[in-house]
């Protein structure tokens, strides 16, 4: 089993640039932060490395960190512009049993990040998830379209912090 | 001459008896062999992690029972455990037992629904019946203990919401000693029915590293072959104190991961589950379960991801806080999103009565794919 | 309604006793639509099988709606899923009734703040005849709800009212 910080260091010497930093602070989970078009090389150096291992991806999360400025619109709404969307991915290896925590940021106003579907088939669904939600374009992508919202939805991306609701859909009042 | 043949696109729209729920299947076909499937999901999408940001930690909690309705229990064990883990908080030891043996009690209700509906797919109308009689006597000891039979609210951050009512463990005990011949009567109707097992051994066969790739856990993973289960290798609350076995498919009446295996996985886990309350009703210690619940909830920021061993499989929750009394972002990874995703890959090359078996099988809850 | 709804001006012994005998043979044997959405799905599957038991009332669940009279609308109605219900709505042929099953489809239940995929009330959709309040109800309630049911179609008449 290896800790966090020695997985930092076996990254480090195998892709120097494109692994940022490894963040210890907050409670719980410490994560490494890495290049968001790099991902997918990382990964698959991850899942194919006989020391590591990671075959299993646990999780895959879009978050809107909501960390740019906040302004009020015309009709007091309020509109964020300028910080960043991440993403999360949790990993296991179920030989050695160690897990791994990573975390891409992209800008909120062209949010592109490397898809690692090829890496991880699981990632699929969940990547199409985090595109429906938040609209964080994954490159590479074998089939990135809306998956729980209606196909047609145009109001934008619905868990961003800054999402308004539209007044009708189709004909129907969406507000209560 | 050569016979002119097209491809037909077949729809097994969000209405159906047997999908389980709202799901669309759009299955192309050649002839009666299914060539692709794409389900398309989002029906029932109701918004829960935009809730969760909205309300206060302890708000949440009904809402994570909604997600996975036929194992609501293990929904609100899994956030608390979360949530738990989030602030370092320690619960008392009577609270750990308590959610141990409604998570087992829920186990065996949710087993027993996805057995019944299986076998109501695959056109055997009596196990249905007699599922859900028995599944009624687990349902009374839930309300005698919380008031409500589906929908508990019971599982709080920091302990539950009601002690056990007086009679529980009398009752559970005498649950027990009813239960244990209805399995083999279940295994005479269903289990060893000739026609059941033509229809389901060495259909819908799922190799090990597919699964693994996929991310599929639960029994579907063990009934390929892989002994997982997060109870023993990732231990949470007090399962390290029970000795109780993990079954794994053997392909007894077919290949090793075929429909048959992930059915019969489900008959041994509720004997499992069985063992698990004899145990911890023997073991419970006494002690106040409504001790360490904190007045106000506001963790400090950081984020964290625990797993629990739902019916289903494996149930993430993945809570970053700010440091506020509202969480900032709640992702919840529910099995059956996941289980889903390799439609496509397990559908290949069957025909469409096969498509209702196999997706049966699998038992998917679409609350908890939709969220 | 049929051929004969609405033709009659006034009341007449023979028009009360056909009355009385299209009612009864409509209340009596009120076949509905499979269709379950969310977890209050779970709780018309209970009220179906043996301990509480739907088919004494002459409920059966038929797979297609063109072989139904009642649709219970049991869940969550999200907006994807509103034109689908419709849909399903005008292919049921006539007479037909629909009850609202829970809180989600009465009004929006736990979901009304902020959901905004959730169609607050199916009512905004489709003509709803009985609401059947509850999170989820009991089967008990459901069943209720069934005779709250048969007591408007026993009060329906063929006779044209002004």
């Amino acid at each position: 089993m290896k800790t966090t910080e020695e997985i930092f260091e076996i990254l480090k010497t195998n892709f120097g640039e494109s692994i940022l930093e490894l963040v210890t602070a907050a409670p719980v989970e410490k994560f490494i932060r890495i290049n968001q078009l790099e991902v997918d090389k990382v990964c698959q150096f991850l899942r194919d490395s006989q020391e590591l291992l990671f075959d299993s991806l646990m999780n895959l999360s879009g978050v809107d960190d909501a960390n740019g400025k906040k302004t009020a619109a015309d009709n007091g709404d309020q509109i964020i512009s300028g910080g960043t969307l991440s993403v999360y991915y949790h990993l296991e290896s179920t030989k050695y049993r160690h897990k791994l925590v990573l975390k891409v940021s992209a800008e909120r106003e062209k949010p592109d990040v490397v898809s690692v579907a090829n890496v991880w088939r699981h990632a699929d669904w969940h990547e199409r998830e985090a595109y429906d939600l938040f609209g964080i374009n994954f490159l590479n992508h074998p089939d990135l379209r809306r998956i729980l919202m209606p196909y047609d939805w145009d109001a934008g991306y619905p868990l961003r912090k800054d999402y308004k609701n539209p007044e009708f859909y189709q004909g129907m009042k969406v507000p209560y | 001459m050569a016979l002119k043949t097209e491809e037909m696109i077949l729809n097994m729209g969000p209405q159906h008896p047997s999908t389980h729920g709202v799901l669309r299947l759009e299955l192309e076909l050649e002839g009666e062999i299914i060539v692709g499937a794409k389900p398309h999901i989002g029906y029932l999408h109701r918004c829960f992690e935009k809730h969760c940001e909205a309300m206060s930690y302890p708000q949440v909690t009904p809402y994570t029972d909604r997600m996975d309705y036929l194992a609501s229990m293990y929904n609100e064990f899994g956030y608390a455990l979360a949530v738990e883990k989030l602030l370092g908080i320690q619960v008392p030891e009577r609270v750990e037992y308590i959610r141990v043996i409604m998570g087992e009690f829920q186990r065996i209700a949710s087993h027993l629904v996805a057995i019944g509906t299986y076998g109501l797919d695959i056109g055997a109308m009596t196990p249905f019946l007699y599922c859900f009689r028995d599944r009624e006597k687990i349902l009374s000891l839930f309300e005698q203990t919380c008031g409500a039979r589906l929908l508990y609210n019971y599982i709080w951050v920091g302990g539950l919401s009601h002690d056990l009512h007086p009679d529980f463990l009398i009752q559970a005990r005498d649950f027990i000693k009813y239960f244990r011949p209805k399995i083999k009567e279940l295994n005479d109707l269903l289990t060893n029915n000739k026609i059941f097992i033509d229809r389901t051994a060495n259909v819908g066969i799922l190799p090990l590293d597919l699964a693994i790739n996929y991310g599929i856990s639960g029994p579907n993973l063990r009934a390929s072959g892989f002994k997982w289960d997060i109870r023993k290798d990732d231990a949470y609350s007090v399962y390290n104190k029970f000795d109780f076995d993990i079954p794994v498919g053997k392909g007894t009446m077919g290949t090793v991961g075929d429909c048959w295996d992930r059915y019969y996985i489900r008959i041994l886990e509720m004997e499992e589950s069985l063992k698990i309350i004899e145990q911890a009703i023997e073991q419970i210690p006494e002690g106040d379960v409504t001790s360490a619940i904190p007045k106000r909830i506001k963790p400090a920021v950081g984020q964290v991801y625990s797993r629990v061993e739902n019916p289903r499989g494996e149930l993430g929750y993945f809570i970053i806080s700010d440091g506020s009394v509202n969480p900032f972002r709640v992702k919840v990874k529910g099995p059956s999103f996941v289980h889903l995703g390799i439609m496509n890959e397990l559908l290949k090359g069957y025909m469409i009565a096969d498509v209702i078996a196999i997706l049966g099988s699998i038992d998917i809850v679409l609350g908890e794919v939709d969220r | 309604m049929g051929l004969l709804d609405k033709q009659f001006n006034d009341d007449n012994i023979v028009i009360t006793k056909v009355d009385d005998l299209l009612n009864w043979a409509r209340l009596s044997s009120l076949w509905q639509v499979g269709f379950g959405l969310a977890c209050c799905a779970i709780e018309m599957m209970a009220t179906s099988a043996s301990h509480y038991d739907f088919d004494r009332f002459g409920v059966i669940p038929r797979p297609s709606p063109r072989q139904s009279d009642v649709i219970i609308i049991s869940g969550t109605v999200t907006l994807k899923m509103a034109t689908r219900i419709k849909r399903l709505y005008e292919q049921m042929p006539d007479p037909k009734y629909v009850i609202s099953m829970g809180s989600c489809s009465n009004c929006g239940g736990p979901y009304w703040e902020h959901g905004y995929h959730v169609l607050k009330g199916v009512d905004r959709v489709i003509p709803v005849d009985v609401y059947v309040p509850g999170c989820p109800p009991r089967p008990e309630a459901l069943l209720e709800g069934l005779l709250k049911l048969q007591e408007k179609i026993r009060n329906e008449s063929l006779v044209k009212k002004s």
